[in-house]
């Protein structure tokens, strides 16, 4: 145990998708089936890119200490812009991903807005948000709408060897997202504000920006999700992202990715592991040909308990706060993202007591 | 408590109180449109359909106000209601055992909720959607995804029925009834040393810890209210309703969006019972509202996501001008706390809570 408190949370959120893979693949060789088989990985691979695109723009929200609820609507939005835009027409592509873009970042930066200046809760916020863009799509579209030529649907396709692009793509942006948390002003701002925004502010910091930067960037990779969902279903659905849970799946693996839910704390990485693990797991589930009810009764037990074993371990070891890898470990760390009361990741009893 | 009018009258449109403002406006507002809703049978029929949603606010209100979040009683209402479908069936002499055992159920899941959340350390946000999930999943799996069954009448009576021919107010449903004693129960709970230590540790649980509050009981509680409430919810929901898979669908978020309105603070410390539920009301009067204006159904979601976003703003403003000041609602005082921000406020609410 003490040993394992050491560890870089990220590393235990790799150590837990390593088990995960190896339970996998013995149960799945129960069946006679072979878990490793190159349909099977991207199978595996495929299920983790639209989830694993969520919660990359919902691990800057939440580092910032604020929530994105808006996501579903914005991933249902973007297909059916996209879609409507294209209307099969290749020649259609480039304007269509632009606009797509350009509306999920006006949502975002309302979002962020409504957030850092009218100093609404973000939980409250983008559930409004949400609500706003479902009333718009519930009047503009009865059902699915538009068609997406082939040329795009190839984007939700191929892939290189097992690879699908569409998950290459997400690692991209992942790794793009690591670079920006890791070497950038706006990123060692977002740390600062999440971890605690009087801190940021006395130190100078606008708390604004980053928390705003955070919205555009969530609604952005939500609409690259539903661009890719468009892809992949060729039209655009009003539903597709209200389906899918997007919203608390996407928090649920940042959380089991090792990053607080008070913010300030955590790391792009460990998001993507917690997507693999549920990844894994969904894989498993249908491999093995599980009653999809009793699926969401795995899901939900696997989400408690990882984050279980997780927080027994973090609420120890103080990992210095900013740097992903740590690198600018300075000064103590001071608890306040442990101290302030906000959803339970409070340092309890025994913990207080020593 | 001697006010003059004028201090009553500020109170009311202080951001503070936004919430019994926007009631006050939006019951005006309805009458105007349709003059028979003042009628009392009407409001009785009225204040029927919202009491499950006011019941779900008040117990979310528990949950909230200690800190922490409950996503489970959206999930909770589908399983009690579908739950109490297939049990109690057509035989009417069933209700009361089935009542006992939805009620024990609905502890039980109180008691995962808050025991996972304070021993296993798990965030609640994370432990109740991890319950929503299997609660969902188990209810359907357990129906095979299509819940049938109509449940005895008398089980129905309890949620759809009520005292006919009553002097003045013409009609008294059941619901309204269960709805008056809760809140009066809450009301004498909130007062009680055990139910302000809901509050007491909502604002600053290292204080409260060293002032001897059992914390993980306090937090254990408030998971049980709540899902008690939920279950109670559930029951009323039976009748109105009928039983469908889908009839909890979204009560989590609404409740918590009632418990916001009602200027409760998201984070835990601050807050009123009486204000979630006016902001269970205010939901259900906008809803009305906008169906006697006839505003066409698919706009509504996006009318009230604008209003519930301009009220929580309003009341925002609030703690803007408290924030020079001393907190006045905050029991516990934030300041010996290892956490800067006085815990219970700035740094929860929004990341960008310290400017001025």
């Amino acid at each position: 145990m003490n040993r394992l408190r050491s560890l870089d949370p990220t590393v235990v959120v790799y150590l837990a998708l390593v088990a995960a893979l190896a339970i996998g693949a013995l149960l799945v060789s129960t069946v006679g089936r072979n878990f490793f088989s190159a349909g099977n990985v991207r199978d595996i691979l495929t299920g983790m890119s639209v989830l694993g695109l969520v919660a990359i723009g919902q691990t800057l929200v939440v580092l910032c200490s604020s929530l994105d609820l808006s996501v579903p609507v914005v991933i249902s939005l973007s297909s059916l812009l996209a879609a409507t835009t294209m209307a099969g027409d290749p020649a259609r592509i480039v304007p269509a991903v632009l606009l797509t873009l350009a509306v999920a970042a006006a949502i975002g930066m309302f979002n962020g807005l409504v957030v850092t200046k009218l100093r609404v809760n973000g939980f409250i916020a983008t559930l409004g948000t949400g609500l706003i863009v479902k009333g718009y799509l519930d009047t503009q579209y009865k059902g699915t709408a538009g068609t997406v030529p082939w040329e795009f649907q190839l984007l939700g396709a191929t892939g290189l060897g097992p690879v699908p692009v569409s998950t290459i793509l997400m690692l991209a942006l992942a790794t793009l997202v690591w670079f920006v948390l890791a070497r950038t002003r706006v990123g060692h701002q977002m740390f600062a504000v999440g971890g605690d925004p009087v801190v940021a502010r006395l130190s100078g910091l606008h708390v604004a920006r980053p928390v705003i930067v955070a919205h555009v960037v969530c609604s952005l990779t939500a609409a690259g999700a539903g661009l890719l969902l468009a892809s992949r279903l060729g039209v655009g659905s009003p539903t597709v992202g209200s389906q899918g849970g997007y919203d608390l799946l996407s928090i649920a693996a940042v959380v089991l990715g090792g990053t607080l839910l008070l913010g300030g704390r955590g790391s792009v990485w460990g998001t993507i592991g917690g997507v693999a693990i549920f990844a894994v797991l969904d894989n498993v589930m249908s491999v093995m040909q599980v009653n999809p009810f009793l699926k969401d009764i795995v899901r939900g037990v696997v989400i408690v308990a990882a984050v279980a074993v997780y927080t027994r371990r973090t609420l120890h070891a103080h990992r210095p706060r900013f740097g992903v890898g740590g690198p600018t470990d300075d000064g103590p760390v001071l608890g306040p993202a442990d101290g302030a009361p906000a959803t339970g990741q409070l340092p309890p009893a025994e913990e207080v007591a020593r | 408590m001697r006010r003059s009018a004028r201090e009553v009258a500020l109170d009311l449109v202080s951001p503070q109180r936004a919430v019994f403002l926007l009631l006050v406006v939006l019951l005006v507002a309805i009458v105007v449109v349709n003059p028979s809703f003042a009628e009392p049978g009407q409001l009785m029929r009225f204040l029927q359909r919202v009491a499950p949603v006011a019941i779900v606010a008040m117990g979310q209100f528990f949950v909230i106000v200690s800190g922490e979040f409950d996503l489970s009683m959206g999930s909770l209402v589908t399983a009690q209601v579908v739950g109490a479908g297939v049990l109690v069936g057509q035989d009417g002499s069933r209700t009361v055992p089935v009542l006992a055992l939805m009620l024990a159920f609905g502890t039980l899941v109180g008691l995962v909720n808050g025991l996972a959340t304070t021993f296993l350390r798990v965030p609640s946000f994370i432990v109740t959607l991890g319950m929503m999930l299997a609660l969902l999943g188990a209810v359907m799996f357990w129906t095979g995804g299509a819940a049938t069954g109509n449940p005895a009448d008398e089980f129905r009576q309890i949620g759809r029925g009520g005292w006919r021919e009553v002097p003045v107010l013409d009609f008294v449903p059941y619901a309204v009834v269960i709805l008056v004693v809760l809140l009066v129960l809450a009301l004498w709970y909130t007062h009680r040393p055990a139910g302000k230590l809901h509050v007491a540790v909502g604002d600053n649980v290292a204080t409260a810890h060293h002032a001897g509050v059992r914390v993980w009981w306090v937090k254990t509680r408030a998971f049980v209210i709540s899902s008690l409430s939920a279950t109670v919810a559930g029951v009323l929901l039976v009748g109105y309703a009928g039983v469908h898979p889908s009839v909890g669908r979204g009560y989590e978020f609404t409740a918590i969006t009632a418990v916001v309105l009602g200027g409760v603070v998201l984070g835990g410390g601050r807050g009123w019972i009486v204000g979630a539920l006016a902001g269970a009301v205010v939901l259900e009067a906008l809803f009305v509202l906008l169906n006697y204006a006839g505003v066409p159904s698919t706009v509504r979601s996006s009318v009230q996501g604008v209003i519930i976003i301009a009220a929580v703003a309003y009341s925002a403003l609030d703690f803007r001008r408290r924030r020079s000041g001393p907190a006045t609602t905050s029991p516990a005082g934030g300041d010996a706390a290892p956490a800067p921000g006085r815990g219970g406020d700035t740094s929860t609410t929004s990341p960008a809570h310290s400017g001025a």
